[in-house]
Formats: structure tokens, C-alpha cells, sequence
């Protein structure tokens, strides 16, 4: 730097101290320049691991790249909305590709709710079902494993593991026993995303727990309040709106999160996703990525304003 | 808890009025928050039909397979011809490896003089019970031809047979078959099976461990945890369940199979070698690598391929996201225009879920970790831009405006002026985001995006590989926390806070 080479002229002490410095940034230096190079030589092993691992090699596939796009583009376009709202369409040549009204879920003799619509529904259930029993036995956990309610190391110790194990569980194997149990539906991937939450949200919660402020907790001690009540008129009011911010985050985790497991055989609009790409449907891919992309915005966006109420500016922590 | 009076009660509700006069919503907002999720509660519980999907499911199985993640079943079969000559045998693939002859199987031997059918018949004849379809009908119908031929090329011979066979399970359960009839002896009980010539009948009751749908039809045997069994006219097999991962090493078709942990290492050490071509470690190291029933190889290749995913895709998305978000902060870049397609295009990447970017690439590149990286790092991009683009939006003007007062070039106000503020967290957040991206590449993976995640799903579609699941949701876990562990510390040291 410019800066810092202008030093002629400086006191015996003022020279000492510069020199000090330049070590010191020297150091510095060379430890970025470390830091970066076994980053660079990770990342080209990593590169080259991935590409010889691979199925199609990155340099001969790149100019098919952009091929699935045009695999993409249906008749016209308002056979996106067709496939969407299951109205027939003129192309049906009694395949199933353009069968759009055989997936009719009639409520009554006329009014049917489209097959994309309910499994959407589908999917957003097991999200929300999932995020509240999740927060239920998080909620129930937290307050064990957090430092000022439980002094036994042992305990706090014990539920912090449980936690870690529950969240670390691949989703995937979670999901795969319980469809080997349960058959096929959309139970096993609400069992599989809940258990996941139970550990993400309790370990959130009794970060908020531990910083709580203790004086109410310490008022009530003074009365003689029980551990019970200490916790649920001390800490409670006090942690209940981060904990609604968290459970709505989590919502907005766990949306994606279903889709997912939907695909790998869970229900939901995730399996119909994986069958039309891999059959080709390109309307009803479509139409089915269209509703994805608007359901996960309208969480987002009603769940940022929800948080933005209920905590104001902390609602942006996504990380902590 | 200490309780008030009924008048000091009145005398501090008059003094705070606003904290004893409180709304509806005040007062019944718990309750009405919990009604709603109990309601909310029985509406999924109709909706995905939780009562009959739980009264339907089969629970027995369940036991069977947590029982698979941590033991094996060693299978011997005892089959009883129609003239009483016993054969005890192993499935193909035995655990135990081909002639196994294990100490808990106890065999009396003996020589019977038989008839042996013309070859040929032999096969009809043994079918006739089993096939009662069309083609087993049509194959009777032929086979009596056959076999009214065969009597004059029949012969007699003497051959060596199993007299007698004492399968022990463990100290209380064990089942001695001889040719007429399977004893069974579990938990001071004991089952009497007398077998005659395809038929099956049972001494006494059934004790509760033993099932049988009708008479005469096959009874099936549970010990627990230490195995279970079925009785047929003719045939008995037996399962007898051992604590651990059967050939974790060495498979059966390896000359180390079976051998104790000093005579590999004697072995190894100092044996003859037993392929000349390469060194006897060489040869115990390529019988791990390629072990037909682990895998070892191809499942740490998977799992470094899902390492590898997250580690890119993160990093990539870092790279992008950096200048990206300088694009998209209103305070750094003074335009509407950039600011806008910036922001709107994070939103596209983010909301255009993993799995639809996963699905996508898997298409572009065929399956593989190229396939999971690039929706990692798309996905990615979106999210991590957003984030940084609000912690830009979020910074302390006063240090651009000191670096910018002494008249520094636009590029170094970035560097001087809003890098040192940031960077903790940008560094920090994309920690976070590896971290969190190691466990999600898992499960992107088994939709074919490479990885271990494909291999875990195909392990479990089989029903019967529960113990391949536990190795490597083993190896997944370890890797989780290891890396857990490091981003913790690093996170914790560059934002200067103490780790959890």
C-alpha cells in the first residue's frame, strides 16, 4: 500500500513501533495468502473430484446446457394453464401427457379442485403440520437444555445431544423407514421433516432462553415460585414472540424441505415435479414449477411480515 | 408461591388498572393460539388420515428392520425328502460364507440307501407341491410320463445324509429336527411337531410363540431378538440373529474371510503370499476397498462427492453473491434499476426451490455431484445475496465518508470503508450455509444429483440392506458434526462471540 511506505524520518521509538507493524501485517499477508492458496488447491481437487465422478463430463455437456430449456417449451402457452386448472386440452391424443382433466379431485357432482392445487395443498400441510409438532416438543425441550433454568450438566448435557442427533438425521433415511412401515403417503415425510425440527427449532429456542433476561425469573424465585412457574411467567412472555419468528422461518425451511422428500417418494407436488421433468410433460412441468415459485414467495413474503411485526429488525438473522 | 389476600388484591389492582383491565385479545390470546393449533391438529389428522395410515401400518416389520441396522441373520435350512433323506443347508449369499459348518449347528450324519430317479423327473417330481399354476399343472401332466419311464433306469445307492440336526439359538431356545419329526424347545417350553409324509401335526397346543394360520399349514416361530423359524412339511428353516455387521472387512469371497484379527495381522506381517502378483496388504487392503457387501469404496467415493457438492456450490455462491450484492445495495450502488434486477433476480434463485434446480441439472449434466453443486450454488447464490446485500444495507456510513474524505479512489472506499465492517459476517454466514448445505446435499442427492444420498435411497428401497443405511447414516453423522464442529469455531472466532 501507498500508505504504508512513507515512514522515513521517524523517531528511534517511532521506527520501533512502524517496524512491529510491518512484521505484523507481513504476517498477515502471508497467512491470507495461505489461507487462499489451500482454499484454491481444495476447490481444484474438489473440481476435478466432481467432474471425473461425474456421469457427463462438464466441457462435453456444456453446449447441450441450455437443451432442456427448449425440452421445456409446451405447445403453446396456454397450455400451461391447462395442465394448471386440469381443463382439457386440444392437443389430447388420449396420452397421458395431455390428459389434464383425469387428475379432477371432485369435491361435489360439479366442482372439482385441480390435482396440482390439492397436492400442493398436500405438501404445504405436511410443512405446517410438521413446523407445529416440531415447535410443540422444541418448545417442551428448550427450556432443558438451556444454561440459567438447568444447572445439572448431565441433563442439559443429555437433551443438547438428543437435539443434535434428531437435526443431524439425514431427512432422507427418516423418510425411507417410515415409507418401509407406513407404505406409501404423505405420513412418513411428516414424521421425517417434524423430528428434523424438533431439533433445529429446540436448539434456536434455547439460544433465546439463554439470553432471556432473569430478573423476572428471579422476582418470582423470590416468592417461592416453582421451577414451572418460574419458567412459564418468567421466561415465556419474554422468549414467545422470537420463538413465533423462528417457527415461521422454519415454515419457510420446511415448505422447501417437504417438496423435497415429496420427490424421493414422500407425496405432495414434489413426486408429480420429479415424474413430468422425467417423463417430459413439459406443460405440466410448467405449470407445476409456476405454482411452486408463487406458493414459496406468498410464504416468504407473508411470513417476513409477520416476523418484521412480530420481532421488527431481528427478523433478518437468519443466521445466528 | 406466595398468595395475596384478597385485599391487597384490590389494593394493587387499584393501582395498576392497565395491568388487570386488558384486552380480549390480551387475556385469551394463549388460549386461542392453542385452540387454533389443536384444531389445526385435528383437521391434518383427518387430512392425511393419520388413524388408518397408523392402524394399517405394519408394526412388526418395524422391529425387523431396526433390528437389521445393527445385526445379521444366519440362515440354515433343513429340507426332508419324501423317504426321510435330510439336507441342511445356507442361502447363496450366507454371511457365513460357502461350507460353513458353525458350532452352534450340531450334525449327526449317517449313509441311507436311496432310489435315485433318472435325471430329469427328479425336478418335475420336487416341483409338484410347490407350483399349482397353469404351467405346474402342465408339467404334472408331463412328468408322469416321464416318470413312468424312469422306473426301469431308477437305481439304488447308498448316499450320506443327515440323520439328525440340533440348530441351538441360544441357552433356552433351540430346534432338533430328525426326519419324522422338529422338536422346539424355547423359553421352558416345548413345541412337538410330528412330520409324516408331507403332512404336519402338532402335539399338544401352541404355545404363544408359535403361529399357525390352519392346520397342517406352516408354523411360524418367533424367539425375539434371538431369531425366528418356520415349520413345513418337508422343509424348516431356521434364522438365527447375531449382535453386529457381518463381514465389515473381509466378504466371503476373500481368503481373509473368517480370520481373527492376529492371523490377518500375522498374516499381513509375515505369511506367504497368498497372490503372488501383489503383497498380502496390498491384497487385505483391495478386499476391504472392494468388500461385495459394504462397499466401502464406492460409499466413502459418495460421500466425499457430497462433501465435495456443498463445499463448491457454497463457495461458488460466495464468490457470485459478493459482487452481486454490492449491486443490490441501495447504499452502495446508487441505482434503481441495478438495485432492482439485482434483488429480483436473489429472489428468483432462492425461490426456485433446490429440488427444481436439482431435477434441472441432473438433466444438463447426467447424475452426479456436477448436478448437486450447481443447484447448491444457484439456490445459494439467491440467498446469500439477499443476505448480504441487507448487511450492506445495514452498515455504518461514517467510515466511507472518513476513507472518502481523504480522497480515496471509489474501489478503495469499498475496501477501507465497508469491507472491515462486513466481511465477520459475510464469512461467517457462508459458513453457516456450508454447514447447513453438507446435510441438505444428502437429500438432493436421492432424486439423482449425486452423492451419498442416491446410494442411501437405493439401500433402503431393498428393504433388506437396513445395515448398509446405519453405516452410512454412521459416516453422514460424523461428518455432520466434524464439520459442525468447524464452522463453529470459525464462526465463533471471526465474529468474536463464544461458540454453543
Amino acid at each position: 500500500m501507498a500508505m504504508n511506505t512513507l515512514h522515513d524520518g521517524f523517531s528511534e521509538k517511532g521506527a520501533l513501533i512502524e517496524q512491529h507493524f510491518q512484521e505484523l501485517t507481513a504476517r498477515r499477508r502471508l497467512y491470507s495468502w495461505l489461507g487462499f492458496a489451500i482454499v484454491a488447491l481444495a476447490l481444484s481437487g474438489s473440481l476435478w473430484f466432481a467432474n471425473e465422478t461425474n456421469a457427463g463430463k462438464f466441457f462435453d455437456r456444456l453446449p447441450y446446457l441450455f437443451d432442456f430449456v427448449g425440452d421445456m417449451v409446451p405447445r403453446d402457452g396456454m397450455e400451461v394453464f391447462r395442465a394448471l386448472f386440469d381443463l382439457p386440452s386440444p392437443y389430447d391424443d388420449g396420452s397421458f401427457k395431455y390428459n389434464y382433466p383425469e387428475g379432477r379431485l371432485y369435491i361435489t357432482e360439479s366442482f372439482y379442485v385441480p390435482e396440482y392445487f390439492h397436492k400442493m395443498l398436500e405438501t404445504l400441510n405436511i410443512a405446517i403440520f410438521s413446523t407445529v409438532i416440531g415447535m410443540v416438543f422444541g418448545f417442551l425441550l428448550c427450556f432443558l437444555a438451556a444454561k440459567n433454568l438447568v444447572a445439572n450438566r448431565l441433563l442439559r448435557g443429555f437433551v443438547r445431544r438428543f437435539m443434535e442427533i434428531l437435526r443431524a438425521f439425514p431427512e432422507v433415511v427418516l423418510a425411507g423407514f417410515f415409507l418401509a412401515i407406513l407404505s406409501l403417503g404423505p405420513l412418513p415425510a411428516v414424521i421425517a421433516v417434524s423430528i428434523h425440527t424438533v431439533g433445529a427449532l429446540g436448539k434456536l429456542f434455547f439460544e433465546v432462553v439463554e439470553n432471556a433476561d432473569m430478573k423476572a425469573e428471579e422476582g418470582l424465585r423470590a416468592v417461592g415460585a416453582s421451577w414451572i412457574e418460574r419458567v412459564w411467567f418468567g421466561i415465556v412472555p419474554q422468549v414467545l414472540p422470537n420463538f413465533m419468528s423462528y417457527f415461521l422461518l422454519r415454515l419457510e425451511i420446511n415448505v422447501r424441505a417437504s417438496t423435497i422428500i415429496g420427490a424421493v417418494g414422500g407425496g405432495g407436488i414434489g413426486e408429480l415435479l420429479r415424474l413430468s421433468i422425467g417423463q417430459n410433460h413439459q406443460a405440466k412441468t410448467l405449470a407445476i414449477v409456476l405454482l411452486l415459485l408463487i406458493t414459496i414467495i406468498a410464504v416468504d413474503q407473508f411470513s417476513a411480515w409477520l416476523r418484521r411485526k412480530l420481532v421488527g429488525d431481528q427478523a433478518f438473522r437468519l443466521a445466528q | 408461591m406466595t398468595t395475596l389476600n384478597s385485599a391487597q388484591m384490590d389494593e394493587i389492582a387499584a393501582r395498576h388498572p392497565a395491568v388487570f383491565h386488558r384486552s380480549f385479545w390480551q387475556r385469551f390470546r394463549v388460549a386461542i393460539i392453542a385452540g387454533g393449533f389443536v384444531l389445526y391438529a385435528l383437521y391434518c389428522w383427518w387430512f392425511f388420515a393419520i388413524g388408518h395410515v397408523l392402524t394399517t401400518a405394519n408394526w412388526n416389520i418395524a422391529g425387523t428392520y431396526l433390528a437389521d441396522w445393527v445385526s445379521y441373520e444366519v440362515r440354515p435350512e433343513v429340507t426332508i425328502a419324501p423317504d426321510g433323506a435330510m439336507k441342511l443347508t445356507y442361502p447363496r449369499f450366507s454371511p457365513l460364507g460357502p461350507n460353513a459348518e458353525p458350532d452352534w449347528v450340531e450334525i449327526e450324519r449317517g449313509t441311507m440307501s436311496r432310489t435315485t430317479p433318472a435325471a430329469g423327473t427328479s425336478a418335475t417330481t420336487a416341483k409338484k407341491p410347490a407350483s399349482m399354476g397353469f404351467m405346474g399343472e402342465g408339467a404334472v401332466l408331463g412328468g408322469s410320463d416321464a416318470a413312468a419311464e424312469s422306473m426301469a433306469t431308477a437305481t439304488i445307492r447308498e448316499e450320506e445324509v443327515v440323520k439328525r440336526a440340533v440348530i441351538t439359538l441360544n441357552s433356552s431356545t433351540s430346534v432338533e429336527v430328525v426326519p419324522d419329526r422338529v422338536t422346539v424347545q424355547h423359553a421352558g417350553e416345548t413345541l412337538v411337531v410330528d412330520l409324516d409324509n408331507g403332512a404336519m401335526e402338532v402335539d399338544g397346543a401352541l404355545p404363544a410363540w408359535a403361529t399357525q394360520k390352519r392346520p397342517g399349514e406352516k408354523i411360524t416361530l418367533a424367539f425375539g431378538f434371538a431369531g425366528w423359524g418356520e415349520i413345513e412339511a418337508g422343509d424348516v428353516s431356521i434364522r438365527k440373529r447375531f449382535l453386529g455387521w457381518a463381514n465389515f472387512l473381509f466378504d466371503t469371497n476373500s481368503p481373509f474371510h473368517g480370520k481373527s484379527m492376529s492371523e490377518v495381522y500375522s498374516l499381513i506381517a509375515s505369511g506367504d503370499r497368498i497372490d503372488p502378483k501383489q503383497s498380502n496388504l496390498s491384497l487385505a487392503w483391495d478386499n476391504i476397498l472392494y468388500n461385495a457387501e459394504w462397499q466401502h469404496l464406492d460409499v466413502w467415493t459418495k460421500l466425499l462427492q457430497t462433501i465435495v457438492m456443498a463445499f463448491v456450490g457454497t463457495l461458488f455462491a460466495m464468490l457470485l453473491a459478493f459482487p452481486l450484492a454490492f449491486m443490490a445495495a441501495r447504499n452502495i450502488t446508487r441505482s434503481w434499476l441495478s438495485n432492482q434486477l439485482t434483488k429480483r433476480l436473489f429472489d428468483f434463485l432462492r425461490s426456485v426451490d433446490m429440488l427444481i434446480w436439482a431435477l434441472f441439472f441432473t438433466r444438463a449434466f447426467g447424475p452426479g455431484p456436477l448436478a448437486g453443486m450447481s443447484a447448491i450454488f444457484f439456490t445459494d447464490t439467491g440467498t446469500l445475496g439477499k443476505l448480504y446485500s441487507e448487511a450492506l444495507e445495514n452498515i455504518d456510513d461514517k467510515q466511507r465518508e472518513g476513507v472518502k474524505s481523504v480522497g480515496a479512489a471509489p474501489v478503495a472506499v469499498q475496501r477501507f470503508g465497508v469491507l472491515p465492517q462486513v466481511m465477520p459476517l459475510f464469512a461467517s454466514q457462508a459458513l453457516y450455509f456450508w454447514e447447513s448445505n453438507t446435510r441438505s446435499a444428502t437429500i438432493i442427492g436421492a432424486v439423482g444429483a449425486g452423492g451419498i444420498g442416491l446410494k442411501l435411497w437405493e439401500a433402503m428401497r431393498t428393504n433388506s440392506d437396513w445395515e448398509n443405511v446405519a453405516y452410512m447414516v454412521l459416516l453422514i453423522l460424523i461428518v455432520v458434526f466434524i464439520f459442525d464442529g468447524i464452522s463453529n469455531a470459525l464462526r465463533s472466532r471471526l465474529m468474536g462471540k463464544p461458540s454453543h
